[in-house]
This record gives structure tokens, C-alpha cells and sequence, in this order.
């Protein structure tokens, strides 16, 4: 199972990339879409809308199951990759590539509270 | 601890995800339910159904057993032709649904019957024997075994190039299967082989030995068939408009009440478990119907939903993606009332969203039909 060491991780199986301005790109890892399944259908949260950590910001619809995303940190959504829309599929394909939302956090040193990849290695193994 | 059917090995092997079904450790899928639909409804997949249950009834009183038991007559059948029916209650719930083939032989009939339900469904069969024969008439002929099966394995092979993969794997097959009509079914050797299945596509399903199982799939696989697992075993079936038992129909509802209606015969006077309540249902103006819905939008329909119809309120019995259709699909229990061509509202997780009533089926060898 894959788990980039260059990332963090929310329990709740989101990843978090700091990018260079700063700025939190979020996806959901692949242990997540593994469990879910073939994706149909992404909602993707609002541009320039505030989220609290922890609170509902997308919603992701397997064949399964349809799935909530969490905020990992809270913050305003700067963009969304609109691609997915039209390519769900893709969160399959390759689930590190394949980013929700952009995210500026509205407290960086938030982060800290993630997980690093060996936590979240740690999580997923205990899970199985 | 679950059960595993003789080709388990080959899906742990294969990387299938597996999940529990009915009691069974079962593929899910191998990777992608949506890429092995899509292999069905352009050329070939196969499926691992040994989880279902084979029972063969032998002796003179075979045929009025079924003529009692079934709400379809198995007495109109051809030697080699196969029946769908339900199995009923005296209150004309449903027991199971089935499919009955007549063999060659004399007074020789086989009955594939649902894994979850299995058990339930051979009590109910002794039983039922049991008051047969305690109600016969002396000197008649009404003796007849009910042995269940537990020797074989369940192949499908399903698609429009099936008859090809099934020629390629097994040449020993190829002519005998190529002949067959559809719903017909013939023996070769040690295979049992019907022009059946369970996707709307052309196709067959095999029982033989267990022990010939896993050559018999790899042959399938190395002739180009994909293997496919339960997810899009599921989506196949709801496209063609098949029930599922359990989500569709159960015991506390009626063929009638079910989209089922079509494989209830009361032409003649047979008397069969559960006639007089599907006759008293016949004539009732409120009964509720199965139809299809095809949701008019993003989002996928589930299980339970409510519908809101001008005619009152219904509920989704089956709901997934449609990946041949393009949007998502179900069946669902309505009021009398609504018919094809009514909009009706479907509370999804994401609130309500338009859905238009359909007569299923929604996709049959291939083409989309609503």
C-alpha cells in the first residue's frame, strides 16, 4: 500500500502536500480508494468558501457507497481540480496525483497535528 | 468462518477483493466492477457462481411436486428447457426465485437456487415433500428423490463473444453449446451446460465436478474471458431488469408486488402454493407494482430510498450506477397508479432529485432501451 513519506495525513484518510506558497493541496490516499471502490461521482467544495477543521468539504460516490471528505485543517478553499468531475476514475488510477481541493490554511501550524506516513502506514496495517 | 467455493484459490490469487456473501468468500471485483461490466457488454466475462446451490429431483413424482410447488408450471417444459419461477408461501410470499431445467431423462428435473437462501429453501422443499407424499393418492406415482448437490462448481460465461470463449476453452462444448436455444440446456460428459445467465447478454452457465473447476477457468480466462466478481454480477443484472432476491422480493411480498407477474401461470387449474392469494391480488385495484427508475441527474439511487410519487409514496428495492445506461438505475415498489413516462422525486443522501419511471428492462444484448 502506498504511503508518500513527503505527506500528511488526516485519520480520516485525507492527505495533505504543502506546497511552496504555502498553500495545502488535499486528496484522499489510496487506501481510501481502494476501499471504496470504483468513484462515479465527486462534489467538490466551494472556491473562497471557509471550512472548519473536521467539517464536511467534499463528498466523494463509489458504486459502493457515497462518502464524506473532511477539512483536515481549517481554512478557505482556493481551488478545486474541476478535471475530476469528468474523470472520477482518476482518484483510482493514481490517488496521490489526483487532488481535491487547494486549501489556505488559516492556522499552518495546524499541520503538526496531522499524521506523518509512519503513523498513518501504522493506522491502515492495523485496519486491515 | 466463511465458505469458499473450489476457485477461491484462483481469486486470492488473482488479486480479487473478496467479500462475504450470503456466507460465502466471494470476488467483488478483480481491480475494477466497471471495466469488467464493460468486458461482458462487448465481449466476455466469466463468473465464479458456485456459492448458488444445485438440487436434482429424480423419480415419477418430480414433475406434480413442481406442479405444487412452483408458481410457473414446470409441466410445459421440453426435455432440455429451463423455467424461472418463484417458490411461494401459502401467503404468496416469495421463498426464493430459481431456475428449473428438465433433463434428458425421465422424470429428471435440476433447480439452481440462491446461495443466502439455500438452506431455508431445502427445508421448506422437505417439508413440502413430506405433505406430498402424506396427500397422495395410493398407487399413484409420487415418489421422488431430492438430492442437493454439493460435488460442483458454477461457471458463467457471459457476453456476446461467450459462444466463442466457451469454444476456444472447451472444444468439446463448442458445437453441443452453439446449438442451443436460449433457456435450453444439454449434458456433455460431466458438464452441464445452459444457454442461461444473469446479465441480459448471450451467454451460458456450467455445472460440473469441482475437481475439473479451476482448469476449466484458466482455460476460460486464456480465451480472452475477463474474469468478473459480485459488483458487476450486480450492475449486469439490474441494467437487464433481473431481480434480486432479498432486495427486490422476500417473503413478505408477492410476485405480483415484484415485476413478477410474467412468470406466474394460472392458465390451468394447477393447484400451487400460494395460487388463491395471487389470485385475490390479481383483482385488487391498490396493488403495488416493480418498475424501473432512471434518475434524471448526478447521483446514484440506493437501496431504500424514498420515492415520491403523485400516487403516494414508494421505495427503491435495488439501486446502483448504470454503466451502460450512463446514469444510475433502479427498481423500485410504487403505488398502483404510476406508470412509464411519470417524473417522480427520489430523496438521495444529497437531498431530493428527479427520477423518471421506466419499464425495465433498461439494457438488453448490449443496446440501452430507455
Amino acid at each position: 500500500m502506498n504511503v508518500p513519506a513527503d505527506l500528511r495525513y488526516a485519520p480520516s484518510h485525507e492527505w495533505v502536500r504543502t506546497e511552496a506558497d504555502g498553500s495545502l493541496l488535499v486528496g484522499i490516499t489510496d487506501f481510501a480508494q481502494e476501499a471504496l471502490g470504483d468513484l462515479v461521482y465527486i462534489e467538490l467544495p466551494v472556491v473562497g468558501r471557509q471550512y472548519a477543521a473536521g467539517a464536511v468539504i467534499a463528498v466523494v460516490e463509489s458504486v459502493k457507497a457515497a462518502s464524506d471528505i473532511y477539512a483536515p485543517l481549517a481554512g478557505e478553499v482556493l481551488a478545486i481540480n474541476e478535471a475530476l468531475k469528468d474523470a472520477p476514475e482518476a482518484l483510482n488510477r493514481d490517488a496521490f496525483s489526483a487532488w481535491l481541493f487547494r486549501l489556505k490554511p488559516a492556522n499552518a501550524a495546524e499541520l503538526g497535528a496531522l499524521l506523518d506516513a509512519a503513523a498513518y502506514q501504522a493506522q491502515i496495517e492495523a485496519q486491515k | 468462518m466463511l465458505k469458499r467455493t473450489p476457485l477461491f484459490d484462483l481469486h486470492h490469487a488473482a488479486g480479487a477483493r473478496l467479500v462475504d456473501f450470503g456466507g460465502w468468500e466471494m470476488p467483488l471485483h478483480y481491480g475494477s466492477q466497471l471495466e469488467e461490466h464493460q468486458a461482458v457488454r462487448t465481449h466476455c466475462g466469466v463468473f465464479d457462481v458456485s456459492h448458488m446451490r444445485v438440487l436434482d429431483l429424480t423419480g415419477p413424482g418430480s414433475l406434480p411436486f413442481l406442479r405444487t410447488l412452483l408458481a410457473n408450471d414446470a409441466g410445459r417444459l421440453l426435455p432440455g428447457q429451463a423455467l424461472y419461477s418463484c417458490m411461494l408461501q401459502d401467503d404468496g410470499g416469495v421463498v426464493d426465485d430459481l431456475i428449473v431445467y428438465r433433463r434428458a431423462p425421465a422424470d429428471a428435473y435440476r433447480l439452481v437456487v440462491n446461495a443466502a437462501t439455500a438452506a431455508r429453501d431445502l427445508a421448506w422443499m422437505q417439508r413440502q415433500q413430506a405433505l406430498f407424499a402424506a396427500l397422495a393418492a395410493p398407487g399413484g406415482a409420487t415418489a421422488f428423490a431430492l438430492q442437493p448437490q454439493e460435488n460442483l462448481a458454477l461457471i458463467a460465461v457471459q457476453g456476446p463473444g461467450a459462444a466463442r470463449c466457451l469454444a476456444q476453452a472447451l472444444p468439446a462444448l463448442a458445437a453441443p453449446a452453439q446449438a442451443l436455444a436460449p433457456f435450453y440446456a444439454v449434458e456433455v460428459g460431466e458438464v452441464f451446460v445452459a444457454r442461461t445467465g444473469y446479465t441480459g447478454e448471450d451467454g451460458f452457465e456450467l455445472a460440473l465436478p469441482a475437481a475439473q473447476a479451476a482448469q476449466t477457468w484458466r482455460a476460460l480466462v486464456d480465451a480472452q474471458a475477463a474474469p468478473c466478481g459480485l459488483g458487476a454480477r450486480d450492475t449486469l443484472r439490474l441494467e437487464a431488469g433481473m431481480n434480486l432476491y432479498g432486495s427486490d422480493m422476500d417473503e413478505t411480498v408477492s410476485p405480483l408486488e415484484s415485476g413478477l407477474g410474467w412468470t406466474v401461470d394460472l392458465r390451468s387449474a394447477r393447484a400451487f402454493i400460494g395460487r388463491e392469494v395471487l389470485e385475490q391480488q390479481r383483482r385488487d385495484p391498490d396493488l403495488r407494482q416493480l418498475l424501473g427508475l432512471k434518475l434524471l441527474g448526478r447521483g446514484v439511487l440506493r437501496s431504500h430510498q424514498a420515492v415520491d410519487t403523485a400516487f403516494g409514496p414508494g421505495q427503491i428495492t435495488s439501486g446502483s450506477v448504470g454503466p451502460t445506461v450512463g446514469t444510475s438505475i433502479a427498481l423500485a415498489r410504487l403505488p398502483a397508479g404510476v406508470g412509464a413516462g411519470d417524473e417522480v422525486s427520489v430523496q438521495l443522501r444529497s437531498g431530493p432529485a428527479p427520477a423518471l419511471v421506466v419499464r425495465p428492462p433498461f439494457v438488453r444484448r448490449g443496446k440501452v432501451l430507455v
